[in-house]
Formats: structure tokens, sequence, C-alpha cells
């Protein structure tokens, strides 16, 4: 069975080598701040006893106050998974940090969030619409997205 | 003097005889070889997540016929395991049982599609595609049976089934399963010794175990690269844990390999069944859910083995009837992210047959 | 030179052009009854009892069909694409002896006139490919002449051993010095050279790469539709036919035969090389363009350079052996070497480093 780690247990170690990098931590989720997740991902990624190394899932939410995107993280060699979140307060022009780097698989997962939700991925080589045509105006998941008809 | 060439660019599709659906490869080409590959997709998108926030969660279910209509069961399962592990939900022994069957039933019949239309797109002219759709229609027929539907079921629901398999669906179901290995040998035999579809498949197009799980790839295509990591034993849903069965896995990371993993799978499938046919109780399929099902606030995601890779279904509800946000994790569209990688120096011919091997539908990849 | 005798070669023209348009019709309703029966489907079965009027079906849709040529084509190929491609397969039964004496042109020279001729067609595809404006035609189009350049050298040289054997290149004279023994047991190497290679030349599975549906949509002629494509179609079938015929009077011994008249008998032998070629239609998958290419420089050709060497020597050192010695020695050695061969064949090359 996946273990699902808990937040709560990760934070104490998480926030010692990243300090202030943990907003808050539930039983369930992890939520970072922005700024450092990068960092923070390639440091799940690769440390022993963590050794996430398969993204699961990306998904990103419009809580109409703010964006979130969700990771889950699995590692297929401890069988242990994680959920970790962000959050971009910006609605006119969100931005959030890339893990194409690390994990090849949040590619097409980026650009579809980018091309439905709106949020831009920094430093995602090839950010573009997936599955709208180029030249379509606006983001259709965004709650406040009218289609003008 | 030396030889001057030009790449060119030529597009594969989107109207395609062989590209599975409406899905569009941009290959730049130097002579026969392919030099750069970009997928291009969004001919299916009918905004399906969009679609679902204004439905309630039980009318959802018949969106996620849509998705992966090869195998639309599967769908179904994945959906209603996580609004029942949102709204708490708990389901009778005999729908667990029965799920399981037609899960199964559904994963013979996505890898037949799977391995027929790999092999038609190898050239051999429709022969073995039409053999599997045999066995295909036999496994429609037991659906019809059960739901009246061949294509999109739209049979699960919170808490069990929509309704009970009549009588007989367990002997019809019964005949199927003793004569299906050896239906799969016949295939095993025609195919699988076969020269000339050895040297189209072997080798090509490898996907190396570390390329497949950095690329979050899952599914046949995941344990043909080596990686023994399926769902139904890592993280169990249903009532999966009681049986027993092996769980295929390649070695190469291959056309051929993805190929035989799939074989392999029927084959576990088949003994899944039996032994489910066997532990079938009796007794009711149905749990009294609210006709406007409000679960309480909170996010929920459940994945699933689905004949495809792993399907997951993450759902943010917000207290009301319609989920606040419903999003697909679609391993069609996941599996393709290793497409390039594993097409860059092949030919033309093979980049049609890696594309086939993959196995992707999409409905699921362009939602 | 003998007067050229119109009402000869005029009686012949029309009995060619309306028996092998007949024929072709036969085989397009036989292949696509058979063909289904090995598919467990049914066929064509409403036109006309069993389907027999399927093909007059097909031809009279395909002839009301709107000929569309595309624009940036280049107009005067595009037409002239479909008859460079039919014609000479029609010609080659100018020399294909339907009966004793039985013929057009009875050449002294008709199995290289066969040679020469069945050549040309591939210009016609590959100016169908070319003038289509279509990147997909031009690949069929390269393809095609890749492949017809590769397979004609083990063709002509499978060919040299049934001269060899037969002493002659009249191809009434090849049939009448089987009277004992069709050639196939004299040649079988020959044969099977022969064989695959023409399977290559007419494009045929495992070899329709040219035409790969699941490739490049429709091949050499995507762009095609109305009559030109019947003509295509046609052509296709025809070539076929014209393999058939082949092989049936070089190794099966033409329209000998008891009992029946001869020309029945050469009908009853095409439509077995047809049923074969056609079984291997139903049953293979196809090969990749380089595998196909490595077939014929690295496998088929030496073996014809091994197997003229070989029925040379037997000629020579002993032209008086006894059939049954001589036929079991070369049923062993084609064997042999077909066997050795094809084990340290290596069918293409894999990953090209870009």
């Amino acid at each position: 069975m996946t273990l699902a780690l808990s937040g709560e247990d990760l934070a104490p170690i998480l926030s010692g080598r990243f300090p202030g990098s943990i907003i808050k931590a539930t039983k369930d989720s992890l939520l970072v701040k922005s700024e450092g997740l990068l960092n923070l991902a390639a440091f799940l990624q690769t440390e022993a006893g963590l050794e996430f190394d398969y993204l699961s899932n990306m998904t990103g939410v419009d809580y109409r106050e703010y964006f979130e995107v969700v990771y889950q993280l699995t590692s297929l060699k401890h069988n242990h998974s994680l959920i970790v979140k962000v959050q971009n307060h910006d609605r006119s022009n969100p931005v959030l940090p890339s893990l194409v780097c690390l994990w090849c698989g949040a590619n097409f997962q980026e650009r579809e969030i980018y091309d439905l939700l709106g949020i831009k991925f920094e430093g995602h080589a090839d950010l573009k619409r997936i599955f709208l045509w180029e030249g379509f105006q606006g983001h259709p998941l965004r709650k406040d997205f009218t289609d003008g008809a | 003097m030396a030889l001057r060439t030009e790449p060119f660019v030529i597009n594969f599709g989107p109207l395609h005889p062989s590209t599975h659906g409406v899905f569009r490869l941009r290959a730049t080409l130097d002579g026969e070889v392919v030099t750069e590959l970009e997928p291009v997709f969004g001919y299916l998108h009918r905004g399906i997540e969009k679609l679902a926030e204004g439905y309630t969660y039980k009318q959802s279910i018949c969106l996620t016929d849509r998705l992966d209509y090869v195998a639309a069961m599967s769908n179904n399962l994945a959906y209603v395991l996580a609004v029942e592990k949102l709204a708490g939900i708990a389901v009778p022994e005999r729908a667990e049982y029965l799920r399981v069957i037609l899960a199964e039933l559904q994963r013979i019949v996505s890898h037949l599609v799977a391995v027929g239309a790999f092999v038609n797109d190898c050239g051999a002219f429709q022969t073995p595609i039409l053999y599997m759709f045999r066995e295909r229609e036999k496994i429609l027929d037991l659906f019809e049976m059960a739901c009246g539907q061949r294509l999109t079921y739209n049979y699960m629901r919170f808490g069990g089934l929509s309704q009970d398999v009549p009588e007989e669906f367990i002997p019809a179901l019964r005949k199927f399963v003793d004569q299906m290995p050896g239906y799969i040998d016949e295939y095993d035999q025609l195919i699988a010794g076969n020269e000339i579809f050895l040297a189209r498949a072997r080798g090509v197009g490898i996907l190396s175990r570390e390329m497949a799980i950095n690329n979050s790839a899952s599914g046949p295509v995941l344990r043909a690269s080596g990686v023994a990591w399926d769902i139904r034993k890592a993280d169990p849903y249903s009532i999966y844990p009681r049986f027993e069965f092996d769980i295929p896995t390649g070695t190469a990371g291959d056309c051929y390999d993805r190929y035989w993993v799939r074989i392999k799978e029927m084959r576990q499938s088949v003994r899944i069944i039996k032994q489910a046919m066997e532990q079938l109780p009796q007794g009711p399929v149905t749990t009294r859910v609210s006709l406007n099902l409000k679960p309480p606030a909170g996010e929920a995601y459940a994945h699933v083995e689905a004949p495809k890779g792993d399907l997951g279904f993450y759902l943010v509800s917000d207290g009301t009837d319609k989920p606040y946000r419903w999003h697909v994790r679609a391993p069609s569209l996941l599996n393709l992210t290793a497409l390039r990688d594993m097409c860059i120096g092949w030919k033309v011919a093979d980049v049609i047959i890696i594309f086939g091997s993959i196995d992707i539908t999409m409905g699921e990849v362009d939602r | 030179m003998t007067e050229f005798n119109w009402g000869h070669f005029g009686l012949f023209a029309v009995l060619i052009l309306v028996s092998v348009l007949t024929v072709v019709m036969g085989f397009i309703w036989f292949e696509r009854r058979a063909l289904a029966r090995m598919q467990i489907r049914l066929g064509p079965n409403r036109t006309g009892p069993f389907g027999l009027l399927q093909p007059v079906a097909d031809v009279l849709k395909v002839l009301i069909k709107e000929d569309i040529v595309p624009a940036q084509a280049d107009k005067i190929v595009h037409w002239l694409a479909p008859i460079v491609a039919l014609v000479p397969a029609l010609m080659i039964f100018a020399v294909v002896p339907f009966q004793d004496g039985g013929l057009l042109a009875d050449l002294n020279i008709g199995l290289l006139y066969v040679l020469a001729v069945s050549s040309v067609s591939t210009l016609g595809i590959f100016m169908a490919g070319w003038a289509s404006n279509n990147k997909y035609t031009i690949i069929a189009a390269m393809r095609d002449v890749a492949a017809v350049v590769s397979y004609e050298i083990p063709l002509a040289l499978s060919l040299v051993g049934v001269i060899l054997v037969a002493g002659t290149m009249s191809m009434n004279g090849i049939v009448q010095e089987q009277n004992n023994v069709p050639l196939i047991f004299w040649q079988p190497l020959g044969f099977f050279i022969f064989f695959i290679s023409g399977l290559a030349e007419i494009n045929r599975t495992p070899f329709d790469l040219l035409e790969a549906d699941s490739e490049i949509i429709a091949g050499f002629h995507t762009e095609y539709s109305g009559m030109k494509f019947a003509l295509f179609y046609l052509m296709e079938y025809a070539e076929t036919l014209a393999l058939s015929a082949l092989v049936a009077t070089f190794f099966l011994g033409g329209w000998q035969g008891f009992l029946l008249p001869g020309w029945l008998w050469l009908l009853l032998k095409i439509v077995l090389v047809f049923f074969v070629i056609m079984w291997i239609r139903a049953t293979l998958p196809r090969v990749r363009i380089d595998q196909m290419m490595s077939l014929a420089w690295k496998f088929l050709f030496p073996l014809a350079l091994l197997n003229m060497v070989i029925t040379g020597i037997e000629v020579v050192a002993w032209p008086d052996a006894l059939p049954w010695v001589l036929i079991p020695v070369n049923i062993v050695i084609a064997a042999g070497l077909i066997i050795l061969m094809s084990r340290n064949h290596k069918t293409g090359w894999g990953r090209v480093e870009v």
C-alpha cells in the first residue's frame, strides 16, 4: 500500500534544510512558498530515504482569490507518496517555477495548466498552448472566464 | 562532391489512417530518418473538465465514459472511487466483485484493440486485428447483457453499480473465460514468432528505465521498461488484495516488450476473473445515496490501473452538489511525453510503430 | 524478318486486352472474397451471386467519380503517369504463350523483352509521386524507385539459371523444354529468388510499403481519383497477373498438361500462384525500407550469383545427368544455401545517431 507521507512529519526536516519555505503543513499535504519550490523539489527527489522519482500528477486549481498547483509525488523505490502545494496570489499574471528540469513528466502538464488556467511556468523551454489553438484569447478553466458569446 | 540533402517537415495527421484518433505529429525528416518530432494535440478537446464543474457528481459519470472510450469501465471505476473517497460511501461486497470482473474484462478488450492496432500498423493488413475483434465482440456482448451498452457504459454508481447483472451473465462469462486462454495462444502463435514482425518491433523505440520513470510513464509502457509498478499491487484499491496475479515486466523497453506485456496481462486478467467468479457472493449491488450528492468540502485523489496506465481523478469539493475542480490524470497524455525521445533517429515507418505501441486514446489525451 | 501479319497481331492484341481485363476483374473478386475468409469475415456477397459483380460495381463507381487534380500539380505528368504505368504491364503479355505457338510475337529474346518492359512501369509510378506535389507521395515515389532498382538485379539473375537450363530465351521455347519436368524442380533456388523479387517489384505484401496504408496514406496514388485511380488499381492487378503468368511460364510449365486445353492449364497455374501471393498478403506484416534494401543486396543478390554459378557448373559439367539425380541435389543445395545465408543476414540497420 502506498504510504501517504504526512506533511506534518516532513515539515521539520524540510524547515531545517530550507528555513521559511513551508507555509502550512497538514496531515495530507504540504504548502510551500513558490520561491523555494525548485530547491525543495530537488531535495525531495534526491535525498536518501525520500527519493521521490516519479511525478504522479500535477493539477492547477483556481480558488478565486489565488491559484494553487498541487503536485502528487511518488517514490517507486520506497512506495510512499507526498502532496506538495504552491499558491500564487497574483490574478493578472501568475508565475511559478517550472519543474521540468527535475521531472520531464511535468512538460505537458505545465503546458496544460498554462493553457487552461493561465499560470506561467518560469524555466519551461516551450511554454505554449497545448489543447487550444494559438490565438485563443483567455483561459477557460478560470472561474471568471466568459467566452464572450 | 558531397551529396547535399535538405531536411523537410511533414505532418502526420490529424487525418491519418494510423494515428489512432485525431493526432498530429510534425516530423522533420532527413531522407527517411526522423531528426525532430513534435506532437500537436487538442483536436479532440471538448473541455470536459470545465463541463464537469457545471454538472452534478452523478451526471459526470457519463462524461467519464468519453475519456478513454475504448476502456470506459475503468474510467467509471476511477471516478466513482474518487467520489466515494470524498464522500465516505461504502460499497457492498457483490458490487466490489462485479466491479473487478468488469474492470478486468475491460482490460482484455483494451489490450485486444491495442495489440491488434499495433500489428495492423506493422502492416499485417487487418488479419490480426480482425481475429482479436472476434473476442472483443464476445466481451462486448457480455457488457451489453450487463448494462445494455457496448461502448459508453455509464454503469457504475457511487456505492456500487446501477443494477445487478442478469442471470445469463455468469454462465456466459464462464464460457468465455474457459475459451480465452486458447485464443491468446492462437495470437501468440500467429504473431510472436513471425520474423518480419520481430524485425520491425524488436529493438525499436527503446525507452530506458530511468527515462520512463522521469517522464511519468505508467501502465504497460512503464512495465515494459523493467519497472514492476502496478497500482493494483503497489497501491491496491477495491478488493484486489484478495486475488493472486503476477505483474508481467519487460526487459528491453522496446516495442516488442510493450506488445508482449499486454499479451501477458490479458492472461493475468483471465486469472483474476476466474478467481472473482468463484468468490462472487450474493447480495445487493447498490447503496442508497442521496439523489443530489453533496460531499463535504475537501479534496480527494483516487487512481486505478486502467489498461492505458495510471488513471487518476483529483476532485475538490466546496460542499455543494457540483464539483469545484474536476481533474483527470490522463495516462495517455503522460505516456506521450517520451514520444520524441523514443522516435528520434528512427525511420518514418518506425515512428508509426512506436506511436502505436504506446497505445493512446485521443479522448483521454485531449479531454 | 517475317511479314507484318496484321491479322495475327490484331487478333492477339484484342484477345490479350479482353482476357487480361477479364481475368483482372476476376482476381479482384477472388482476392476480396478469399482474403475476407482468411480474416473470418464474409467479403462481398450482395452484388450478384457470391458478389461476382463486385468488380463491375467498383469499375462503374470509379468511372463516375470526379477527377480531382491538385492545383499545384504538374498537369501533363500527372495525366501521363497512369498510362506510363499501365501500358508496360499489359505489354508483358505479348510474349506469354497461351498455347503452343499461341502468342502475339514469338520473339527469340522473349525473356529479355519481359525484363526490359517490366521496368518501365516504375517510371510511371515515380511520375505519379512527383507530379502530385505532395510530400507523402514523394516519399513513396523515392521508396519505389530504390526498391525496384534494387530488386531488378536478383530478378534478372535468377532468370539466367532458367536460360542456362532451357537453352533458349524464347518464352515458348522455355515452356517446350519443360515437357518432362517443370523448371521449379530444376531451379528451386531460382524460383525462390524470382518469386520474392517479383513480389517486391509489384509492391505486394510484405513489400507493400509504397502504398502503406498506415504510413503514407496511399503512397503514390494519394492524389488520384476517378479513372486515373482506376488505371493504377488496374495496373497493380495487371502486374500481379503478369508475375503469376511469368512464374507459371518459367517454372510451372506454362500451357503443358494432360487432358485440358493449354490455355486452361495456364489459367489454373496462374490462379494457383495468385492464391499464394494473396495468402502471403493476408498473413505477413510489412518490412521497412532499409530492411527491404538489405534483403535485396545482402541476401538475394549473393544467392542469385551463387545460383547462376551452380547452374552453370551443372549444365557444363553434367549435361546428361538424369533428372531424378539432379533434382534432389538441387533442392538440397537450395535449402542449404537459404538456411546458411539467412542465419548470417541482419535485417536493416537500427537507430541512426542524429
